[in-house]
């Protein structure tokens, strides 16, 4: 049985004149101690996943419809008491920018301790010692002293360290990454990259790392889910995805990347941008940014198929797939 | 820790230094002090003579320079109409001002930190819309026309407060008389404390409720909450302390504003005051009184400007005092 299972998950923002629809019938599965990619542009609706998974949306955001099955109970029903029985024990977050997300009037051990004492029985010598072991597991040094100091205090990549100590308080069984390095030196990147990789394998902690960099989702995960507009249009093992993408879009964000190109020559993006919530085109959203458009990709939101171990959204696929093989045959 | 106390305490002396100077530039505007002195019956002769006696005629400078000079030891003049040192009366109606602020503090504090909150937690309810409707008429009425109208109510009509003075008041240490030592003490600085928090008190509820909201929206406190964090917790600590942090700072301003507001409440409850005193003061034209009011009222608004500012150091721990100014 997988440990989240997430079913036509529809978000919906109420703004002022309109209600905009953020996420567009969501539906994946991640196992137990399994470790999911979410990738795409800004504006794709990878971190309004990553909150509706703990129904953490903030107004106007709600979600409108779907199921999230988390260890065979639906998060979308659940009562006040119950999402904080979850919330921080079962599911934890990490979030982007931990500039901003430790209290600032508050010590590391105050935040620490409350989180364990919020969801167990425990005196406040006990959980404090909780913390210290958490601590020396992000190789945090003399984690007696940085209980008593303040976020201020610590550098970013130290904190980013205490947020993924505070994440693991509760042994979860599921940590959600939205970008946890995007606000870090690209020389930190890499080491809170592998503390995660690492902890979440000895510890058989399942991972939806949110992010748009390829490269990380493909050293760190086994499956990814592709998003453009709020809608999934591929996903499947990463190691697919990144060598044979099937999809327009993640072939586009595949040949973008710096690798890609011969140094000195422009790098091969994407036309055009990310559409706004307001703005979404008919039928496939990617239309007007895509070289294989046709009328029916114009007027039709294409279904999802089984296309060999990836679900793809594409009218196109199959015609596309037949002109490569076809290259190939003639090569 | 010292070099920014060195710092703070340079900052106030120039502070009252200016105040000393617009002080005593008013003072040779304010009529002729021996008109005051003798009356009309002195001839001009001996106005002269007593013109020089006094310095009336040397110049600017060394007037000021001689003020300061009995200011920095205290004598701030001699009141024309006591016939007392004019720091003495000043002294003497004190306490009566103090506890007056004081009275009026507790209830802004009492008051507007839980209302601030809960219109904040809770602002489309319809007990917010009412608080936030009468934070606007609180702020939006004059001092004196809540205090004449809460003396009609709560004096006239049903008599449940006295409308004037202090009432029975206790001696404790030198001449420092309290109203919080009798029961008829408290009924009396009740309806005046009101009156005087009636306009800072809405002023503090819209800004607490403000600062909250915002806190409310800011990544730590989403955080708290996906940490499981109960909602108390997350809106008294997590988000309380951020929002009292700027509050504190106004707040030390506000508490030197209120010093002067006393002028008006003092009047209308006939409270024996400072402010009661300095507008009496200004009908007589007591030039010594009215100077040696404002550089106290100066004097008080510094050092409660200065004592908010190290608070704010030790309550936000991001303020190193030991380190600032160094």
């Amino acid at each position: 049985m997988s440990l989240l299972s997430v079913r036509d998950l529809t978000v919906k923002f109420a703004m002022r004149d309109q209600t905009v629809t953020a996420l567009n019938g969501i539906s994946f599965d991640l196992a137990k101690g399994e470790r999911l990619g979410i990738v795409g542009e800004s504006g794709a609706g990878k971190s309004i996943t990553g909150f509706s998974l703990m129904n953490l949306l903030s107004r106007p955001g709600y979600i409108d419809s779907g199921k999230i099955e988390f260890e065979g109970e639906d998060v979308v029903k659940m009562s006040d008491k119950r999402l904080r029985d979850l919330r921080g024990n079962r599911m934890a977050m990490i979030f982007q920018d931990p500039m901003v997300t430790l209290n600032p009037v508050l010590t590391i051990g105050q935040q620490m301790i409350e989180t364990l004492m919020a969801h167990r029985k425990l005196s406040r010598e006990e959980a404090r010692q909780i913390a210290i072991v958490k601590l020396r597991e992000v190789y945090i040094p003399s984690p007696e002293e940085r209980l008593e100091q303040y976020p201020h205090e610590l550098s970013g990549g130290m904190r980013q360290r205490i947020i993924i100590a505070i994440a693991l308080l509760l042994d979860p069984q599921l940590i959600i990454a939205d970008e946890p390095t995007t606000a870090l030196d690209v020389t930190i990147q890499a080491d809170i990259m592998e503390l995660l990789l690492e902890l979440c394998q000895s510890n058989q902690v399942g991972l939806i790392l949110i992010t748009h960099d390829l490269g990380v989702v493909s050293q760190m995960t086994e499956r990814t889910l592709v998003m453009y507009a709020g809608r999934i249009i591929e996903q499947g093992r990463t190691r697919e995805i990144i060598n044979d993408p099937q999809h327009p879009y993640t072939q586009g964000l595949i040949n973008a990347l710096p690798q890609q190109t011969v140094p000195g020559q422009r790098l091969k993006q994407i036309p055009g941008n990310m559409p706004g919530l307001a703005s979404i085109p008919t039928g496939c959203a990617f239309h007007p940014r895509c070289k294989y458009a046709t009328d029916l990709c114009r007027s039709q939101i294409p279904e999802v198929v089984q296309y060999g171990d990836l679900k793809v959204a594409c009218h196109e696929v199959q015609r596309l797939q037949a002109d490569e093989d076809r290259q190939e045959v003639r090569a | 820790m010292f070099a920014y106390l060195a710092k703070r305490v340079i900052q106030a002396i120039a502070v009252m230094f200016v105040i000393s100077l617009i002080a005593f530039a008013i003072q040779g505007n304010l009529g002729d002090p021996l008109r005051e002195l003798v009356g009309q019956s002195v001839s001009e002769e001996v106005r002269q003579q007593l013109r020089d006696e006094l310095g009336l005629n040397d110049s600017f400078v060394t007037q000021y320079l001689r003020f300061a000079g009995n200011a920095l030891q205290g004598d701030l003049g001699t009141s024309y109409f006591f016939k007392e040192p004019a720091l003495d009366v000043i002294l003497k109606k004190l306490p009566a001002t103090l506890e007056l602020v004081f009275g009026a503090t507790l209830i802004i504090i009492g008051f507007s930190v839980p209302l601030g909150v809960y219109t904040a937690i809770k602002p489309d309810t319809i007990i917010s819309r009412i608080i936030m409707g009468l934070s606007i008429v609180g702020i939006s009425i004059p001092v004196f026309l809540t205090a004449i109208l809460m003396i009609f109510v709560f004096s006239v009509e049903y008599g449940w407060l006295p409308s004037y003075g202090r009432g029975d008041t206790v001696h404790v240490w030198g001449y420092w008389e309290t109203n919080f030592a009798t029961a008829d003490g408290w009924t009396h600085i009740i309806l005046p404390s009101f009156a005087l928090a009636s306009i800072m008190l809405p002023l503090f509820v819209r800004l607490i409720r403000a600062e909250m909201m915002e806190v409310l929206q800011s990544e730590y406190v989403k955080y708290a909450k996906a940490k499981g964090i109960k909602p108390w917790r997350i809106y008294f600590v997590h988000a309380l302390k951020n929002t009292l942090l700027p509050v504190i700072t106004v707040g030390g301003v506000q508490i030197g504003t209120m010093v002067a507001y006393t002028i008006l409440t003092e009047t209308v409850f006939q409270w024996p005051g400072m402010g009661f005193m300095f507008l009496e003061a200004v009908n007589r034209v007591d030039t010594p009184l009215i100077v040696a009011y404002l550089i106290v009222v100066g004097f008080i608004f510094v050092v409660t400007n200065t004592v908010v500012d190290l608070i704010y150091g030790l309550v936000n721990p991001t303020v190193n005092i030991a380190r600032m100014g160094a």
